[in-house]
């Protein structure tokens, strides 16, 4: 069967089991659509948070990413994993002792406040907006490159499917369609990386592959590195990401954005008890830790099995134009690799210096090729195309319900219509469901300019704005409305005034007022590492006022120590 | 104290503690001292690469079950005591 047939029969699967899962789960309250009933074992929220949690960015970028910053690249593989533990630790336990449906909800309640719950929705919705962005071209892009149709046509069909699950069950579809792309997800992720490192290293478990030798008896980092420095590349092993301070910054973003994003959040709300919160939240890290130490290895290997293609010690031996393989022919037409013959002697160089003829090589290659690169069956590389959409639906579904809910349950039934019914805040909430998948999709559809750099961007601003008004509300008993209200506006106020004079207005170049330049960012800061300084203005910010401020009422101290004990 | 605040109090302490093995792991081995470990090497991988790229990974997940345990103990403790106060 050809590739492209293959393709269609295991994503068209795919397909046919969320719709399934949709049909089979659907939501008959708000209870349900919330939150799933209340009642997931701990294991199978786990397996869900963890489709949740890894993006497209996490299944496609990654290990591409990893492969051309080497050590650089840890930030992401700490930053996105580090987060678990604050959020076992500081966070979900006691929100689930809360029993709300959203986190603005807790956040309302804590600060005996509509405008904070308000403004945790403007929060909520910026940071969730700017991540599925992200998501939906994700999902054009899979579709485009993998089945040969249209971006538009393809962006269309997950939106569609989306809609299904997402409309009809709301949570709880969302729960077990993302159990299931979870299992398609790590299967597609882990069988081409076990093939490839017992090609190179005879270990067949990639971790351990990664710190393994080749055939030649040289271990496979020490050979990567001696490579790539004679070419002019930088250190695999010890190439630092700007700087070591810049990575401090970065990692500690990354990770409290991780404890502060809604959706993730959320996915505790689902299981029944403080106590399969704090599992679940071990059993998420521990399916997320199965894909998240498995990419360092791909990328070692996929940078080592691309550089060994095409240079040679000598020169002259590199591999010739004319003689290059199939998958390289394949990404040259996609425009994500690039070969220009400089020297014009028909070989290529690709070196780290002025004399590199790849002129591109796009980091997203490295999962999707890897498998061409590799020489493996057509089934397995269809079954990456499988995981790859997996991946994309399953975080734009729990971003959307966050999305949702927050618009139905906050600001319809919290604010402004709280007489409605249940029956019909559940209709309004579907309503939200697929008004949020249209905005969604329509961003797909004409994706902005600074589509690129969000997702990064959507951490820094959970990490300046969410994470610290929830651990101020569980950790400290005098943390006032005005304290937390100030902490969130000045926040998310300053990160973003720090992304947007770096890199513009929205991300408009010409509008950047000090200059995408490292000798003005602040103590050598990137902007997408600010999240965390931002954090720290929103503690500080909100510490001061609270001063000056009354105490909360006594009902809140009461509920304070009620969401302590479990 | 009433037991309450000292459930809390219990409860700060090990977070705490665990928090401090947390940094020690992330950004102490794999940044902060990456450089000194990496003269140290674990089969062909340098040690603070390792802990920057695997190792800390591996110590997340054993904290919070860690924790999990730990906090379901004084769990147990403070609902005996809650018995024998009735």
């Amino acid at each position: 069967m050809s590739l492209q047939a293959l393709t269609f029969l295991i994503v068209g699967a795919t397909f046919v089991v969320y719709i399934g899962i949709a049909f089979w789960a659907r939501a008959k309250s708000t209870n349900e659509f919330y939150i799933a009933g209340g009642d997931i074992h701990p294991v199978a929220n786990g397996m869900a948070t963890a489709a949740d949690w890894m993006s497209a960015a996490s299944f496609i970028s990654m290990a591409g990413m990893i492969a051309f910053l080497g050590y650089g690249g840890s930030v992401f593989l700490m930053g996105w994993t580090g987060g678990y533990v604050l959020l076992a630790l500081l966070i979900a336990p006691y929100l689930r002792k809360h029993g709300s449906f959203t986190v603005p909800e807790f956040i309302g309640d804590r600060y005996y406040s509509k405008t904070a719950r308000v403004v945790a929705v403007v929060c909520l919705i910026i940071a969730s907006v700017t991540y599925v962005i992200g998501q939906m071209k994700g999902i054009g892009v899979a579709f485009s490159r993998f089945l040969e149709v249209d971006y538009d046509q393809g962006l269309t069909i997950g939106m569609i499917i989306v809609f299904i699950y997402a409309v009809m069950g709301g949570m709880k579809g969302i729960t077990y369609t993302q159990i299931a792309q979870y299992v398609i997800m790590i299967i597609a992720y882990t069988i081409p990386a076990i093939f490839i490192s017992f090609m190179l290293t005879g270990n067949p478990i990639p971790q351990f592959g990664l710190g393994g030798t080749l055939e030649d008896g040289s271990y496979l980092l020490d050979k990567l590195d001696h490579i790539i420095t004679d070419l002019g590349f930088k250190e695999y092993t010890t190439n630092a990401r700007l700087s070591l301070f810049n990575m401090f910054f970065y990692t500690l973003s990354l990770m409290i954005g991780t404890a502060g994003l809604p959706h993730v959040i959320m996915r505790f709300f689902t299981v029944p008890s403080v106590k399969a919160a704090r599992s679940s939240a071990g059993w998420a890290l521990v399916f997320i830790a199965i894909l998240y130490t498995t990419a360092p290895a791909v990328a070692a290997m996929a940078r080592l099995n691309l550089i060994t293609t095409i240079d040679q010690p000598e020169q002259e031996q590199n591999l010739a134009y004319e003689d290059r393989p199939s998958w390289f022919r394949n990404w040259e037409k996609t425009g994500l690799l690039k070969f220009e013959d400089k020297n014009g002697d028909g070989f290529i160089q690709y070196t780290g210096t002025e004399n590199n003829e790849m002129v591109k090589v796009d980091r997203d290659i490295m999962v999707l090729a890897n498998p061409e690169i590799a020489g493996l069956p057509n089934w397995v590389i269809a079954l990456v195309a499988a995981g790859g959409l997996a991946a994309a639906l399953s975080t734009a579904a729990g971003l959307l319900l966050a999305i949702a809910s927050s618009i139905s349950h906050d600001l319809l039934k919290g604010v402004f219509r709280p007489d409605i019914s249940e029956k019909a805040e559940l209709r309004y909430s579907r309503i939200a469901m697929a008004a949020s998948i249209a905005v969604a999709g329509y961003f797909g559809f004409n994706p902005p300019d600074f589509a690129a750099g969000t997702v990064a961007l959507a951490f820094g601003l959970a990490a300046s704005s969410i994470f610290p008004a929830l651990m101020m509300g569980i950790f400290s008993k005098t943390m006032n409305k005005e304290g937390a209200i100030a902490g969130m506006l000045a926040g998310i106020g300053v990160t973003l005034l720090y992304v947007f004079q770096h890199k513009g207005i929205m991300f408009i170049e010409s509008t950047a007022f000090l200059g995408n330049m490292e000798p003005n960012w602040f103590l050598g800061i990137e902007p997408n590492a600010f999240g965390a300084i931002g954090a720290i203005v929103n503690f500080s910010v909100a510490y001061l006022v609270a001063k000056k401020n009354p105490q909360p009422p006594m009902e809140v101290r009461e509920m304070i120590e009620r969401i302590r004990l479990p | 104290m009433n037991k309450d605040q000292s459930y809390w109090k219990e409860n700060i302490s090990l977070i705490i503690k665990c928090l401090v093995i947390w940094f020690t792991v992330s950004y102490g081995f794999g940044i902060i001292l990456v450089d000194s470990l990496n003269t140290i090497h674990l089969g062909g991988y340098k040690l603070g690469f390792w802990f920057a790229q695997q190792g800390s990974i591996y110590v997340f997940v054993i904290l919070i079950f860690y924790y999990a345990f730990k906090i379901d103990e004084i769990d147990q403790k403070y609902s005996t005591l809650n018995d024998q106060v009735k």
